[in-house]
């Protein structure tokens, strides 16, 4: 008996039973769909990461104190740690390969503007390298200068989100804000940028740090050991070698900070270690998803299995049938096997069909993006088919085996 | 060497036991017959004589514990299981006392099934349908051909069957009960159709434990206690599809 013949006769027999069909195949179903879902979600979670990592700017080192060893009862030799204003003079002045170096320090303050009052805003002191450094841009007005860093001026420049909930249509340029009482006058507005790693850019105001240093988080120790900032970030020259810059702003902090190289109070990140970060929490969760969905299937397989032994005791008797007509015990597990893969490979289809409308709806619909990969749907597809063998071969051959006279026995 | 080529069944000593040595169940204690070619032959005997076991051997689908078998010349005693399945594909057409017709085939393509499984079958699709409409025009079934078992009558499936049987052309035809389960008339009919193909050179085995019936053939086994009792020659004769004398009782509602 040929392969066509074997097709008809599980086809013919899978028709007769559609419901059954239909519900065996309902554990491949979803197990395939599950699949390609989940790998589309985990897909286009790791597309919004490295779209936002790179958003961070380029080629940045993040340095950062060790403010940890600043807790209670550390006394004044724990506030010693962390970073100075100075350190991001001295690292301008002294590495060569920094295309530009910034610093952060920032706090939470109260904006008004005329009858509009925002809470809870982040007042950012920055340097006039920080739009490029941060790659944001400004899109009306300008950045502050060196002369106003110099000079403390009490300038700011609007995050988009800010200036639209301040001013609305009104063009915010010249207009006087006040963050917790302190007047600033307003000379730009960034451009749009969005949440880039848990920051809103658009939700912040930025003004000097000298100003910040000044009025918002004035420090008793400034005059002893500078000015204290949260992070110092570095632009390093694309030409320049990564290494090379990371090895001489570690020896020159820690020089500065007279501390020896194996207890620093500063900890470097470069934008690498931030996506190998990424990297592995993405990935241990696409493991996570790849057993679920693994799981999934194999109830599936096992589905077919209940249903396949199920329909060899029903159909006992036209088993001994064909056995009496000339069927080999190769015949009959071949039948079954048949009918086994076919449903298992309908069930596969239909998934795939399910899986990718699924992860496109769920896209859609959910704030969360999915990316439909080839190779999830490769890779279900092929799984399905698989287990449609693996769990259909006891079936047939408890088919195979059954003995002739006793099958046509049965009631 | 005429006559040996005749010989369609030739059994010697036979023995088939079933059950554990320690408590043996002897279902056959030897049994040796011959069947020539051409014969109408009924197997008789009480329930649990064996004859279902002799049948099932004679079928090809049981083996022989001791003896030797031959079905046309060829010793299938020791065969495997797909080598019996060859020789049942090929050799042997079957008639049940309950049809065994698949239900969710048309009385068409239960008369092709047999076509199946026939090993290097050289017949297209088209010309294995045209055969099997030719089987089912035999049996008087040509305007019943794409109805399914449950829309035919009792009478009307075991023609199909006889159809299927039929099909891969057969040296011999065992029929077991094959009107066990049908009216008078229904029944008739069928030992009638019978007649007809041992008219036209058909070998036939008929198991059966009633004598009426019996007395259509040519020939009676009896088995008892798993031996043949005897074997004897049936006087009353079938004498072709027309005219039967009957010893039966049955009224032919004509």
């Amino acid at each position: 008996m040929n392969f066509r013949e074997m097709v008809r006769i599980s086809w013919k027999s899978l028709l007769s039973n559609k419901m059954r069909s239909l519900l065996t195949m309902l554990g491949v179903i979803i197990g395939v769909a599950a699949v390609i879902v989940m790998i589309s979600i985990s897909a286009g979670t790791e597309a919004t990461i490295s779209e936002s990592i790179s958003g961070l700017g380029t080629n940045l080192v993040f340095i950062m104190g060790n403010i940890s060893r600043a807790g209670p009862g550390a006394g004044f030799q724990g506030m010693q740690g962390g970073l100075v204003y100075d350190d991001m003079t001295a690292i301008g002045d002294r590495i060569n390969g920094v295309a530009g170096v910034t610093v952060e320090q920032q706090t939470s303050v109260t904006v008004k503007a005329g009858n509009t009052t925002l809470e809870s805003i982040t007042i950012l002191g920055a340097t006039p390298d920080y739009p490029t450094v941060r790659d944001v841009s400004v899109s009306k007005g300008r950045f502050y200068n060196e002369q106003e860093l110099d000079r403390a001026s009490k300038v700011v420049v609007l995050g988009s989100g800010v200036a639209e909930e301040l001013f609305g249509e009104d063009d915010p340029i010249g207009q006087s804000i006040y963050a917790s009482n302190v007047k600033l006058t307003v000379i730009g507005v960034l451009a749009e940028k969005g949440l880039v790693s848990g920051t809103d850019f658009d939700q912040q105001i930025y003004t000097p740090i000298t100003v910040v240093f000044k009025k918002f988080t004035p420090s008793m120790f400034a005059r002893m050991t500078g000015d204290r900032v949260r992070q110092i970030i570095v632009s390093v020259d694309p030409d320049a070698d990564m290494d090379k810059v990371i090895e001489q702003i570690t020896l020159l902090l820690a020089n500065r900070h007279e501390v020896s190289l194996d207890a620093l109070d500063f900890t470097m990140l470069t934008q690498s270690d931030i996506i190998e970060t990424q990297e592995s929490t993405t990935s241990s969760f696409r493991v996570l998803l790849a057993w679920v969905a693994g799981v999934s299937l194999i109830v599936g397989g096992i589905g077919i299995m209940n249903i396949m032994l199920v329909s060899v005791t029903e159909r006992t008797r036209e088993i001994g049938l064909r056995q009496a007509v000339g069927a080999t015990p190769g015949d009959i597990q071949t039948q079954f096997l048949t009918e086994a893969m076919m449903l298992s490979l309908m069930g596969g289809l239909i998934g795939v069909i399910v899986g990718v409308l699924g992860g496109i709806l769920f896209g859609a619909l959910s704030d969360m993006r999915t990316v439909i990969e080839a190779y999830s749907i490769i890779l279900s597809f092929t799984s399905a088919a698989l287990i449609g063998i693996a769990f259909g071969y006891l079936p047939a051959r408890r088919a195979a085996q059954l003995d002739p006279i006793e099958s046509l026995r049965h009631e | 060497m005429i006559k040996e080529a005749t010989k369609i069944i030739e059994t010697i000593q036979i023995s088939k036991v079933y059950g554990t040595e320690a408590y043996p169940i002897r279902a056959l204690n030897g049994i040796s017959l011959t069947i020539q070619k051409g014969e109408f032959i009924a197997i008789m005997g009480p329930s649990g004589s064996g004859k279902s076991t002799l049948l099932n051997i004679l079928a090809c689908l049981d083996r022989p514990t001791d003896g030797r078998y031959l079905l046309a010349g060829e010793d299938v005693s020791h065969y495997d299981r797909n080598q019996l399945a060859n020789i049942r594909s090929r050799q042997l057409g079957f008639i049940f006392q309950s049809y065994n017709l698949l239900p969710r085939l048309t009385a068409l393509e239960n008369v092709m099934l047999p076509m199946i499984y026939y090993r290097d079958n050289p017949l297209t699709l088209a010309e294995r349908e045209e055969k099997a409409a030719h089987a089912l025009e035999g049996v008087g079934l040509e305007n019943r051909m794409t109805h399914y078992p449950n829309q035919l009558s009792g009478g009307q499936q075991q023609r199909v069957a006889v159809a299927r049987a039929l099909i891969n052309d057969p040296i011999l035809i065992l029929a077991d009960e094959p009107t066990g389960n049908l009216d008078t008339k229904s029944s008739r009919e069928i030992l009638e159709l019978l007649g007809q193909l041992h008219e036209r050179g058909r070998t036939i085995v008929l198991v059966t434990h009633e004598a009426d019936i019996a007395h259509y053939t040519q020939r009676i086994l009896l088995i008892r206690d798993g031996l043949l009792a005897s074997d004897r020659r049936n006087g009353k004769r079938t004498n072709g599809g027309s005219e039967k004398p009957r010893k039966t009782g049955k009224a032919r509602t004509a």
